[in-house]
């Protein structure tokens, strides 16, 4: 086990020079935006005077290499500073969103990934018969158009043709878990329809390829039944690709979200990015694109834990 | 003589709506069959239904944002303005008829000069918290927009302002180095809300207390704000118990909302599916002429604007009327180049409307030896919906007077301070300012930081200044008339329109036949001003 120690702390050290490296990107990407927070806030009322009030209150006048290490500094230690617009502490103003959007997340995951895995096992199974092309005809069709289009059609469908569902996901403090499951359902379900093809599909080829190998050519010879073929022989060793699919499209969840997020007015981080950039809040942006950057680190580092503890082959490397 | 019931129920409506004056009504109804006793009976019942209390009035509104705050120096977004005619007062408010009524002040008076004028402020008034409404509140307010530290917006607004003093409680004096017979109409400026004052004479708009209709329940900017009805309102109205403001910022979840009933009124509609949305039998469509303009202005001191014929060609060269068919799909008023349109005070309605002749743009351009001139307008999707189409759809009108336009779409982010006033030809969309004065001061007048067009007018600027102190209202007319007819003749601005507000309730919510222009739903007064049938 100590060889997956070592893989694991070195992928952890990549990760960290990673997630710098990309906050140096995301501080330089937020300098080049044309406008500045002072014009953006002021909006068309701005003056030459006002706009350099405004500069010197929110620091706007000192050089952009001394910024970045005060905000750097700051962020290490998950201080993300003050807003520049709202002067609140940028954590508490993500901290809340965040959490909604991990909802949401979570709640398009827990439909999506067994329903992508189960389906691709079986289509696997039954694949070039007509439920395999049905499948696959409608999961890439969902996966092919963009989610706001996804999101409108089930609004026409299930809001306003047949009223089901709220067609806006809007929240209140007082509300019950069942009413949160139902106010979101839409959204989720968009999200569902948006990752489950990639991870079906995934699982599918992973499958397929395994089931021409000789060893389950041997199961089958020796007369294991189809179900025992598949979960006894092929799956385990199939998990590495899924679980890196499936982690893939975990990350997509949270940083991908902010189309479903404007269609159906969710209260989530992708949403306050938006606003952030347009108002070039700078630090809610850095802090977003930061958290969004360690996700995707984050869940891939897990997939590669994850396909290693799956496969002892893996944790040799020649 | 039968009468169909449907048919004056169907009068009613109009009339209600404001499509159809009393007159009108009582002519329709009686040519229907009704005696003009029953005819004044149904037009109490149905068209003048009196405002009941009750409800929670849930309004879907359009551009609010995340990090929006409560400092009105900085308000910017409808969200930011639309929750401070709820919670907050002013001194004084523009009614539904576009005249100017009290809010917080019961009356004002000048000096001859208009250089003083002297609010009385409503002893009722309070605070949300229970604190009672002063002069010194008032003096805080005004002044949180003065001085060199601040980072308001609205210190343009505030510079012939040389103090504000609090006479005694409930009296606040307001003194200007010149006169401004428009004072009191600018004290409804969405910037100048009353908030309380802190012992040091700053004032605390952090906490979000004030003296408004509707006070704070609960809220998050960008998202919701739940407000309930404050008992001890000073005003008349504010008829619904709750008031849920949603913001939707997406046309179509806008839309949709008010189709499946999540909400009770939307504060704009996408113009493209307006005929589709009036289809639907639920649901009302206001649609409300403005002062809000669309302007192209060009640089009077760049060639080849710098000669008037030029500029003068490039206003006949465009169809007003088609791109208020096409772009604004009719809803809107057609400009006349001024900047002041029939809704706001003082519009010379006798002025002639500017007609598209192509021919005559050719000849004053042969006149100025440019013939087969070449220009570029800059534009973005930003400035309004269908910005980018109105200029090729004028680029296109233009080509008959010989004229070429090149349409340059800009990036949307950063197009107030990258393209406009730097580029010598853009499209630009203006809020309305409460009066002709406003309006001429921010963006006509030689010096204005915000002189659109570059324009230098020495009898403009004279007689700017002289009407602003002119309390004789027919006088003052007669210069902003002129004035008008300057802009249009001289001036390096196209008005094509003035687009009208367009938003739309469920039947069941009522109002007035009145509708005011100063801002979408009644002049962000509909909570305080409607109420559920």
């Amino acid at each position: 086990m100590g060889d997956v120690v070592t893989i694991i702390l070195k992928r952890l050290g990549l990760g960290v020079v990673t997630l710098f490296v990309i906050s140096v990107l995301i501080f330089s990407a937020v300098e080049m935006l044309p406008g500045d927070v002072a014009e953006a806030v002021l909006g068309q009322g701005a003056t030459a005077e006002t706009v350099e009030a405004m500069r010197l209150q929110l620091g706007l006048d000192q050089p952009a290499p001394i910024r970045y290490f005060h905000w750097l500094g700051g962020a290490i230690q998950g201080d993300f500073g003050q807003s520049l617009i709202s002067s609140e502490r940028v954590s508490e103003k993500i901290g809340p969103r965040l959490l909604n959007t991990l909802f949401l997340a979570s709640y398009a995951a827990v439909i999506a990934v067994p329903i992508a895995i189960v389906l691709g096992v079986i289509v696997a199974l039954l694949r070039n018969t007509i439920f395999d092309r049905v499948a696959n005809v409608l999961t890439l069709t969902s996966i092919s158009s963009p989610e706001f289009f996804l999101g409108y059609i089930l609004i026409l469908y299930l809001a306003v043709k047949a009223p089901i569902f709220p067609a806006i996901a809007s929240l209140s403090p007082d509300m019950t878990f069942p009413d949160l499951l139902y106010r979101t359902f839409l959204p989720a379900l968009t999200m569902v329809l948006v990752v489950t093809a990639h991870m079906m599909r995934m699982t599918r080829a992973a499958i397929i390829n395994l089931l021409a190998s000789p060893y389950i050519e041997m199961a089958r010879l020796k007369g294991a039944p189809a179900w025992k073929v598949i979960v006894r022989h092929a799956l385990p060793n199939a998990w590495a690709p899924i679980i890196n699919v499936v982690a893939l499209n975990l990350a997509y969840l949270i940083t991908g979200v902010v189309l479903v997020e404007v269609v159906f007015v969710y209260p989530g981080i992708g949403q306050l990015l938006v606003d952030a950039v347009s108002k070039r809040d700078f630090p809610v942006v850095q802090a977003v694109c930061l958290i969004f950057a360690a996700t995707f680190i984050l869940l891939n580092l897990a997939a590669d834990v994850g396909a290693i503890l799956t496969n002892p082959r893996l944790r040799h490397p020649k | 003589m039968k009468i169909k019931p449907e048919l004056m129920h169907r009068l009613a409506d109009a009339a209600r709506t404001g499509k159809l004056s009393r007159r009108s009504f009582m002519r329709n109804a009686t040519a229907a069959g009704v005696t003009a006793a029953t005819a004044t009976g149904l037009w109490t019942t149905h068209a003048s239904a009196e405002p009941k209390r009750g409800g929670t009035f849930r309004w879907g509104i359009h551009d609010g944002n995340t990090s929006d705050t409560h400092d009105p120096g900085t308000y910017v977004t409808r969200q930011q303005i639309y929750l401070a005619h709820q919670y907050r007062s002013y001194l004084t408010m523009i009614n539904s008829d576009n005249t100017l009524g009290p809010d917080l002040a019961t009356e004002w008076s000048a000096t001859p000069d208009a250089a003083e004028w002297t609010f009385k402020i409503n002893d009722k008034a309070s605070f949300h918290s229970g604190k009672a409404l002063t002069a010194e509140d008032v003096v805080a307010s005004i002044n949180h927009h003065r001085g060199d530290k601040t980072t308001s917006a609205a210190k343009a607004l505030l510079t012939d302002v040389t103090d504000v003093v609090a006479d005694d409680a409930h009296t606040v004096t307001i003194k200007l180095g010149r006169g401004n017979a428009d004072l009191p109409w600018l004290m409804t400026d969405y910037h100048l809300a009353i908030c309380p004052a802190n012992a040091d004479g700053s004032i605390d708009w952090q906490s979000g207390d004030g003296s408004g209709p509707y006070k704070i329940e609960s809220g998050e900017f960008g998202v919701r704000w739940e407000l309930s009805r404050f008992d001890g309102w000073h005003g008349e109205g504010a008829y619904f118990d709750a008031v849920v403001m949603l913001v939707l910022n997406d046309p179509n979840a806008r839309q949709t909302a008010l189709v499946t009933g999540d909400v009770d009124c939307v504060s704009l509609v996408e113009l493209k599916t307006l005929a589709l949305l009036q289809r639907s039998p639920n649901i009302e469509v206001d649609n409300v002429p403005s002062g809000a303009a669309i302007t192209m202005p060009m640089f009077c001191d760049t060639p080849p604007f710098d000669d008037v014929n030029v500029r003068m060609a490039l206003k006949l060269a465009i169809d007003r009327q088609e791109i208020i068919d096409k772009i604004a799909f009719g809803a809107a008023t057609m400009g006349n180049d001024f900047h002041l349109a029939p809704v706001q005070p003082f519009f010379p309605a006798d002025i002639p409307q500017r007609e598209y002749d192509p021919d005559q743009a050719k000849s004053l351009l042969k006149k100025a030896g440019a013939e087969g001139v070449s220009v570029k307008i800059h534009t973005a999707d930003s400035v309004f919906s269908g910005a980018v189409d109105m200029c090729v759809l004028y680029a296109e009108q233009a080509r008959a007077a010989g004229i070429n336009i090149e349409v340059v779409r800009e990036p949307s982010d950063g197009y107030y301070s990258d393209v406009w006033l730097k580029k010598a030809f853009t499209a630009v969309s203006w809020g309305a300012r409460p009066t002709p004065d406003v309006m001429f001061t921010l963006a006509y007048k030689s010096d204005a930081a915000w002189n659109e067009s570059h324009w230098q007018n020495e009898r403009f600027n004279e007689l700017l200044l002289v009407a602003k102190a002119e309390l004789d209202e027919a006088k003052r007319a007669e210069m902003y008339h002129e004035m008008c007819m300057l802009m249009r003749d001289d001036g390096g601005t196209i008005i094509p329109f003035f687009n009208n507000f367009v938003y739309a309730h469920d039947k069941k919510v009522q109002h007035n036949a009145d509708l005011a222009a100063s801002w979408e739903c009644d002049g962000a007064r509909a909570p305080s001003r409607w109420w559920f049938a």
